[in-house]
């Protein structure tokens, strides 16, 4: 019985080894955020300014987070390695060694990071095209990701899916095409609340796919079936070369929901995104429905790598919010200010990042492309293929089903 | 025209003259535009033939049928109880069976909970709970994304879209999202569990946006399987496995058969094989290929051709997969034939009879005694008023199998 049911087991199964294997935290780091939870329990309560939170239909969330130091400060681990990631994944490309389309998160690591340490890894994630952050935070090596993104083997997607299509266990991607995959968290939240789980799907999508159709399919279905979907709008204020506010009419993304409750969040503030979230989860996983959640960030790079992002704003504009809003210095302030972690304790994780992020380049430089028989394989499932596909002669031809 | 001596062969096996054969062609060429009146009883051919689905022999009217059916005999369901249904009840089985089989299994999209508009899920709410099977918006891109991420979840989603003309804001998520999911993650996610239920082709009065056939738009994209069923045992069986296949499958279900084709369709629970051709009259002069509806137009054409060439068998085969597709079959029996005509309703230029002519040509080339034959609908949006000058009807298919066959 059950042939489907078994197959999808059989399938998650099955994919874990796989997942694990190409996935695997490097052991020191492994090590090093073991211990740094277990180390301490002391806890530390920061206070929100008061524009960190607005809300619309929805109280907003307690002015004030506690958590622990270690967490804390794991926190501010995360943001570096992301930066890392992508400040190599920036050099790698202008090495030529990555080619095609790659988009950057930097400058928008609060939230990523801010959203993993707020749900479980039973929860779900769903988001565009600029998606190495949350594959990092999802559980993928970095190595992993560096090597998908020169297309190598060794890639969290076999080196087949490259910059935009990054997948780990409960991240469902890396998804091409500006807001299409907006109804397909709600289709993943429907699951899980067929599934009676108490768990939630996030959603992403930025401030230029805001305005696409379907998201407002998506937000209709949600509601009408109270679906346990969270829609994280990223508002970098730029979709691709267009400021916000010259492509949509209401540019408070989180009131577009209607009739969704929302709430906007200085995505700037890691501590900030992750009460928000864990607030969002809280109501979405008790039955209460959807939630809209708009991030507001700023990306220091332009749009993809083909743009320098200099053309629609100012370079002062960057500078100014480098030097005021950044995710990574800002929070490193309140850690020195609130006595979490000192300077020189910081320093040496911005090093360890560094190391790490070197190391998984190197590692990832050396492994091989896949091999020349991956063309042809996943395009349907294994035994129900076509019969043959064609190669560049003869001799190339692929034929499925033969040993 | 073609050089006669290159006819002889066949024509001194059809007792014909060299005289006869030139007079003929020389009428096909003046009747090239001659078939636009096909649909009228006055036309010659048709004379005392009764056409169409309710008439056909290829229909498994009586249990005994299903008994001899070889295919139902060698899925050992041939022996068991049959009902008379419909293919909108034949559909509608198929999808209780999935439902009963599958905990994961739902059913949605617009208007299905109350049965859909052409009542082919009817009763399944009821049975299964709204739960399993909703309404949901008139939001094609999303009920598709939607299906798509349950999917994801290794969830079975069955999603309705309510005709095939409506499927285009989805064509995003289907090309895009779910064709490819497996393959861009290398294997880590895939959506097999997704099937898209959608009614297309014409039915004499459908017009612009209710008459269309969109399989060829679908069948050109690699991780897609596009099935279309020509009658209710072969709705149950290949929607089953549709559902059931573990790549992402739309079913074509031309909705002139969801009342029209009636037979006795074996109760129990089978799959018919998903990419296999089946070969529904043997032959040995010309092979015509085709699916869903058209079939039917194709049986008439044969019947009418071997009528008036006596000696001349035609064989019929019925591609019932569209992509992948089961070019072996098809092959192999153009290899002894010679000659193929291939026919559907959708539009010619670019439609599927040209990936199978090419394929053919290829395959085929040295066995080939006539150029391949297409029949297939006008290169013009699907015409309301002037739907029957649009339709590859019988006598367009007969013109066209006799062309191939006195090259």
């Amino acid at each position: 019985m059950l042939r489907s049911a078994a197959l999808s087991a059989a399938r998650r199964v099955s994919a874990q080894p796989r997942t694990t294997a190409v996935l695997g935290k490097g052991a020191v780091f492994q090590a090093a955020r073991t211990m740094a939870s277990a180390a301490s329990s002391d806890t530390v309560t920061f206070e929100f300014g008061d524009k960190t939170f607005e809300g619309y239909n929805i109280d907003v969330p307690s002015s004030s987070i506690t958590l622990t130091k270690a967490d804390a400060i794991s926190l501010y681990r995360e943001m570096q390695m992301v930066r890392r990631l992508e400040m190599a994944a920036d050099s790698s490309y202008k090495h030529k060694l990555i080619r095609g389309f790659c988009h950057l998160c930097t400058g928008q690591e609060a939230v990523p990071v801010g959203i993993e340490g707020a749900i479980t890894k039973e929860d779900a994630i769903i988001t565009a095209y600029r998606c190495h952050g949350f594959t990092y935070m999802r559980g993928a090596a970095p190595v992993g990701i560096l090597a998908e993104l020169m297309g190598r083997k060794d890639g969290v997607s076999k080196g087949k899916g490259g910059s935009m299509h990054m997948y780990a266990p409960n991240f469902y991607g890396g998804n091409g095409i500006v807001g299409a995959q907006v109804p397909l968290g709600a289709g993943i939240a429907f699951a899980q609340k067929y599934n009676n789980e108490k768990t939630c799907t996030l959603a992403l999508y930025g401030d230029g796919a805001a305005n696409q159709g379907q998201v407002f399919e998506a937000y209709n279905m949600a509601k009408l079936w109270d679906l346990p979907v969270i829609f994280v709008c990223e508002n970098n204020k730029y979709g691709m070369g267009t400021a916000a506010g010259r492509a949509a009419a209401n540019t408070d993304y989180y009131t577009r929901g209607q009739y969704i409750p929302g709430i906007r969040v200085n995505g700037m503030d890691v501590l900030a995104v992750r009460q928000a979230v864990a607030y969002a989860r809280e109501y979405a996983t008790s039955g209460n429905g959807p939630l809209v959640l708009e991030m507001k960030t700023y990306r220091y790079g332009g749009h993809s790598m083909s743009d320098p992002g200099t053309t629609y704003r100012t370079r002062e504009e960057i500078q100014h919010m480098r030097s005021t809003s950044d995710p990574i210095t800002g929070y490193k302030h309140r850690l020195v200010d609130s006595g979490v972690a000192s300077e020189d304790e910081l320093k040496s994780i911005d090093k360890e990042a560094k190391k790490l992020i070197d190391e998984a380049l190197a590692t990832a430089k050396a492994t091989p492309e896949p091999a020349a028989s991956e063309l042809w394989d996943d395009v349907y499932v294994k035994g129900s293929e076509v019969p043959y596909l064609r190669g560049r002669v003869a001799e190339e031809t692929h034929y499925y089903n033969v040993d | 025209m073609a050089p006669v001596h290159r006819l002889l062969p066949l024509a001194q096996s059809l007792g014909r003259t060299r005289a006869s054969i030139q007079r003929t062609t020389r009428q096909q060429a003046k009747h090239r535009y001659s078939s636009a009146a096909a649909d009228s009883a006055s036309v010659e051919p048709i004379r005392g033939l009764d056409l169409g689905v309710a008439h056909s022999k290829l229909l498994l009217r009586t249990v005994a049928s299903v008994r001899s059916n070889p295919e139902l005999r060698a899925l050992g369901v041939s022996e068991g109880e049959t009902r008379k249904m419909n293919m909108c009840q034949a559909i509608n089985d198929a999808m209780r069976q999935a439902l009963a089989t599958d905990d994961t299994a739902v059913v949605f999209g617009e208007d299905v909970a109350f049965g859909g508009v052409f009542r082919c899920s009817v009763g399944l709410a009821e049975e299964f709970g709204r739960e399993r099977i909703f309404n949901t918006p008139l939001t094609e891109q999303g009920i598709a994304g939607f299906g798509i991420g349950m999917a994801s979840m290794g969830h079975t989603a069955v999603a309705e879209i309510q005709f095939a003309d409506y499927v285009f804001p989805a064509f995003d998520q289907i090309v895009n999202e779910a064709a490819k999911y497996r393959y861009r993650s290398g294997a880590q996610f895939d959506v097999g569990g997704l099937t898209f239920r959608t009614p297309c082709a014409a039915v004499g009065h459908g017009g612009l946006y209710h008459s269309q056939s969109p399989e060829a738009l679908f069948a050109h994209v690699p991780g897609l399987k596009v099935v279309v069923p020509r009658s209710p045992v072969q709705a149950k069986g290949l929607l089953l496995a549709a559902i059931r296949d573990r790549n992402p499958t739309l079913v074509f279900e031309p909705k002139i058969l969801y009342r029209s084709a009636v037979e006795q369709v074996p109760v129990a629970d089978y799959e018919l094989p998903l990419s296999k051709a089946e070969i529904l009259r043997p032959g040995k002069d010309v092979t015509v290929v085709g699916y869903g509806a058209q079939i039917y137009a194709l049986e008439n054409a044969v019947q009418m051709v071997e009528r008036d060439m006596p000696g001349v068998t035609c064989e019929l085969i019925d591609l019932r997969t569209v992509a992948p597709y089961d070019a072996e079959t098809v092959a192999q029996s153009v290899m002894k034939t010679g000659r193929l005509v291939v026919a559907h309703e959708a539009p010619r230029t670019m439609g599927f009879a040209a990936e199978l002519a090419a394929e053919m040509q290829e395959r085929c080339f040295l066995r080939l005694e006539s150029p391949v034959q297409r029949v297939c609908g006008l290169d013009v949006p699907h015409p309301l008023v002037f739907e029957r000058f649009y339709m590859p009807c019988a006598v367009r298919t007969y013109e066209a199998i006799k062309k191939a066959l006195v090259y």
